[in-house]
């Protein structure tokens, strides 16, 4: 039971995606201009991440070596194709921010990474717990990404103002305010890591 | 008996960093001068926060982040500062500049792990870091008032490059230009300021000529050739090399011991570089001035410089 | 369970199975979300329709129509009607000059060519910067916004361009392209209204116009 409370808990830090894998960096840098986005962002992935692990956790016996990367991919992008369906269907703001990267969390390298490094050899049960624990750490790191980038950009927090948004730093809220927010929190990471 | 001989060399040239820096700062005071005689007060102002917060924050980090011994008086911090201020208009907010010289000394500079190890000019890195943050504050310039006596609430203008971009306005006149009665950053102005400067440090032997001389000449070659071919068009390359951070970029901010290549043939292509990305960021990209940009890649690019084009060894063929 | 080995029919079998497997899946997950996302557009263009035109009792949706603008385009204009009596109309109109691609706005007019309101449906501006232009042009600043003036008496342009509109600071490309989906707007629902023979001296004026904002298309965003 210990071992799989490890796995759960390995995404969120200790092996973050993000901050220590630096897995899946596009939709990291992309989607995170704001607190809101980035938690989405992050859902969404968590979302896909957890049914991918399972299902080809599942069929790994069915899936022969020399074809498993196809495989992977299409279970991969069938359910990103439902979650934009869905998201469209339901949530169509969210949707209309996050945009281009749905589609795109097909080809981020977190899903694909932990399809093959850890559900095509462990249990269907350890493979759903890897999901959500790397969902998380994803989430978690985009959310704070997001929140930071929002905070110093436009001096909101989940859209809520506390300073006046003249303050704000415009370049938080581009791509080049996401690199440098980036590259800080992976040594702060690194740093509580040591300790 | 056994002879020692030590690794060369071995007479100290004398030279040391704070001797460059302090170079450097002198050969600054003439464009101070003639920005503190079109911009006054604001000028002063600009000049001050500027330098005193980039001292404040290299002390601050040094001491408390990095744990090491200050070296607030090598005249790195002051010089970064100094630059910094020359990059902004003159009506800046205070709060703004701070934030520029934290961009400038602790992006830029500290955390790379300080002075010698900065891939990017620190100065240029903080000027940058305001011109996206701060576009609107960033992109009004004072129009010169001689000996203002006022601060953020100057009358603004456009720039010479602005004016070339949208069409409109009327160019200072080629004396205008020289002395520096334009509109602009407070230490982009005055041509024959900086050119003095160039001079001294020539003279005292702090710069080469590759640099400067490369990036010039290129600007004013590729500039010259569209203006021949459409003047209506394209402006006279004596308006391009007159306007915009061309002459304080060329001469200051590129020639940065750190972040330029060390050989002469690796200055060159530096400056050609430079040149070249300025004048295609000013003629078709969507900001007018593109000096600080150019920097900035080359900046990048100057590892690799530095690894294909190496300088010879003392002596060496 | 062993592993399937890495032989030829093992392998088509598995693919095939997969692919089927998926396709089954987003076609039922198409069917059941395709209503919903319909309604959706629906309902999101319906209120930028309401928001820009005056209270009205038909379906604008159903009754639109195509409008072809001075320049060739071809733009929806839906019509607001209450009673039977036309109270105005929303143009969806759009512009690929924006700095960063396109803009699409819907904006609303009167019968006499006055602009009541706009609402940017879509852009890529830079954030802080062009995307200012769902606030910029209806705050009563100087000469900012664009609400209330009537596009009868010629097209709107940025000060910079001799205008009469005061473009968002250091974003004149978005404004200039901001204006240029007015002037098309307007120009799409003044050109069908020539076709019926309601008005025809306005058209010209504004072709002519058009053509001059669009050949003003350079210009520095910012320093």
């Amino acid at each position: 039971m210990n071992n799989k409370v490890k796995i759960l808990t390995n995404g969120i830090l200790r092996e973050n995606p993000i901050f220590v894998l630096l897995l899946g960096m596009c939709p990291t840098l992309g989607t995170t201009s704001s607190a809101i986005n980035g938690l989405g962002m992050g859902l969404a992935t968590t979302f896909v991440l957890i049914c991918t692990n399972t299902v080809i956790s599942a069929l790994k016996n069915l899936i022969p070596d020399q074809v498993r990367i196809p495989a992977y991919i299409v279970v991969i992008a069938t359910f990103v194709t439902v979650l934009q369906m869905c998201m469209e269907a339901y949530v169509p703001s969210l949707y209309a921010s996050l945009g281009i990267f749905i589609p795109l969390i097909v080809v981020n390298c977190v899903i694909l990474g932990r399809a093959e490094a850890f559900a095509a050899k462990k249990s269907v049960f350890s493979s759903t717990l890897d999901g959500i624990g790397m969902g998380l750490g994803f989430t978690l790191a985009l959310t704070l990404l997001g929140a930071i980038r929002e905070l110093l950009g436009t001096g909101k927090l989940f859209s809520f103002t506390l300073v006046p948004e003249e303050y704000g730093a415009l370049i938080f809220v581009l791509a080049p305010g996401a690199f440098i927010a980036l590259g800080y929190l992976i040594a702060l990471v690194n740093k509580i890591r040591k300790v | 008996m056994n002879l020692y001989v030590s690794p060369s060399p071995h007479i100290h040239g004398g030279d040391s960093v704070s001797k460059n820096m302090y170079g450097v700062l002198i050969a600054l005071v003439p464009a101070f001068l003639v920005s503190l005689y079109f911009f006054g007060v604001g000028a002063l102002v600009v000049t001050l926060v500027s330098v005193v917060s980039c001292m404040l924050f290299e002390f601050l980090i040094q001491k408390f982040l990095m744990k090491k011994e200050p070296t607030l008086w090598d005249g790195s911090a002051l010089l970064t500062g100094l630059l910094l201020a020359f990059n902004l208009p003159s009506n800046l907010p205070v709060w703004i500049i701070v934030i520029g010289a934290l961009a400038a000394i602790g992006i830029g500079k500290m955390s790379f792990g300080g002075l010698g190890n900065n891939i990017f000019n620190p100065a240029l890195v903080g000027r940058v870091f305001l011109l996206i943050s701060f576009p609107a504050q960033m992109t009004t310039w004072p129009v010169p008032e001689v000996m203002s006596m006022n601060y953020t609430d100057v009358e603004t203008g456009a720039t010479i490059l602005t004016m070339l971009k949208s069409g409109s306005g009327d160019l200072p006149t080629y004396t205008q230009m020289l002395i520096g009665e334009r509109g602009g950053s407070l230490g982009e102005i005055g041509a024959i300021a900086l050119l003095l400067g160039l001079i001294f440090m020539w003279v005292r032997r702090i710069i080469s000529w590759h640099i400067p001389v490369s990036i010039l000449a290129t600007v004013f070659l590729f500039t010259g050739i569209l203006h021949a071919v459409n003047p209506a068009e394209y402006a006279n390359p004596v308006v391009h090399l007159l306007s915009g951070g061309l002459l304080l970029g060329a001469i200051f901010m590129a020639t940065d011991y750190v972040t330029s290549p060390m050989s002469k043939k690796g200055m060159l292509i530096y400056g050609v570089g430079i040149g070249l990305l300025t004048t295609v960021i000013r003629l078709f990209g969507s900001y007018p001035e593109g000096m600080s940009f150019a920097i900035l890649i080359m900046n990048a690019f100057t590892p690799l410089i530095n690894s294909y084009v190496k300088p010879k060894h003392f002596g060496g063929k | 369970m062993a592993k399937l080995k890495s032989t030829l029919p093992n392998m088509l079998l598995s693919l095939t199975i997969i692919c089927v497997c998926a396709a089954g899946i987003l076609a039922t997950v198409n069917q059941q979300t395709s209503g919903p996302i319909a309604l959706s557009k629906a309902a999101a263009l319906e209120n930028a329709i309401k928001e820009v035109t005056p209270d009205f009792d038909n379906s604008p949706l159903a009754e639109a129509y195509k409008a072809v603008t001075s320049d060739g385009d071809s733009l929806l204009i839906y019509p607001a009607t209450k009673g039977g009596q036309s109270v105005g109309v929303a143009v969806e109109s759009f512009t690929m000059n924006g700095f960063s691609g396109e803009i699409r706005v819907i904006v609303g007019f009167d019968a006499d060519g006055k602009l009541l309101n706009y609402s940017v449906l879509q852009h890529a501006e830079t954030p802080g910067l062009g995307s200012k232009m769902q606030e910029w042009f209806r705050t009563d600043k100087n000469k900012q916004s664009v609400i209330g003036r009537s596009l009868a008496d010629g097209n709107l342009s940025v000060t910079k361009d001799g205008g009469n509109v005061d473009a968002i600071t250091a974003s004149t490309i978005t404004s200039r392209a901001f204006l240029q989906t007015i002037n098309r707007a307007y120009s799409a629902y003044r050109g069908t209204d020539a076709a019926t023979g309601a008005t025809s001296a306005t058209t010209d004026a504004t072709t002519e116009a058009t053509e001059a904002t669009e050949t003003t298309e350079e210009g520095g965003e910012n320093e």
